[in-house]
């Protein structure tokens, strides 16, 4: 039976440099949630995305693993100051 | 039914429904939480859809996978693109892009997409048996 440890695992290592979180929604082990961030999203649909962690158990999928539920993202831009924009300082609304 | 004929239904019930929502169970019967919330949130916009409930035949869900490379239920599709299953429905309900795909009015109220009781008039089933419809 897979842990919510070993999916987060077999995740990262599918998608290296990624923000993997995985819980055990029954702690049954066969009802999970994983978070994943990862740069390797950018620009693709959220489909794409979803298969690319599906791909990852492949079979097990429907089988051990009865349910996965997934939500991807592209992390965040750090934060900085534009240098242009509409909401520049001194800027009339 | 052999394999195939079951595939070619498939197809045709995605060429064909404009909004093709493949489920565990039907919309007033959903027989799986996840199934639950995907047509409760088509429900929800009050949009015409099509189901099919997959339980029936193990085939259905195998044909089904193979055709649309997408492993698990509910599958729903629009213009004869598959849009996702239940976590990727759930996001773009909530975010109105399911709104705006369907051309449907978001609720102003943040609505709980639990399955309803009472059947929605716009709902049209559609199963293997009545595929003359």
């Amino acid at each position: 039976m897979p842990s919510a440890l070993e999916l987060q695992r077999r995740i990262e290592a599918a998608l290296p440099g990624a923000e993997v979180s995985v819980e055990d929604l029954t702690g049954g082990g066969d009802h999970f949630r994983a978070e994943v961030v990862s740069d390797r999203f950018e620009g693709l649909s959220r489909i794409q995305q979803h298969r690319m962690i599906y791909e990852v158990f492949d079979e097990e999928i429907g089988g051990p693993i009865h349910a996965l539920s997934i939500k991807t993202a592209v992390p965040k831009e750090p934060a900085r100051p534009a240098a242009h924009g509409p909401d520049q300082p001194g800027a009339t609304p | 039914m052999t394999n195939d004929e079951i595939r070619d239904f498939l197809r045709n019930a995605i060429d064909e429904n404009r909004v093709m929502l493949f489920m565990k169970g039907t919309p007033n019967q959903p027989a799986c939480g996840f199934s639950a919330r995907a047509s409760g949130a088509l429900n929800a916009l009050g949009v015409q859809y099509a189901a099919l409930d997959i339980l029936p035949d193990p085939r259905i869900r195998e044909e089904l996978s193979g055709l649309s490379g997408w492993p698990t239920i509910p599958q729903l599709f629009v213009d004869g693109e598959l849009v996702g299953g239940s976590d990727i429905v759930m996001e773009m309900f909530e975010s109105g892009e399911l709104a705006e795909l369907l051309g449907a009015e978001q609720p102003e109220e943040p609505v709980d997409p639990e399955p309803e009781p009472e059947p929605a008039p716009a709902r049209r089933p559609i199963g293997l048996e009545n595929r003359l419809d």
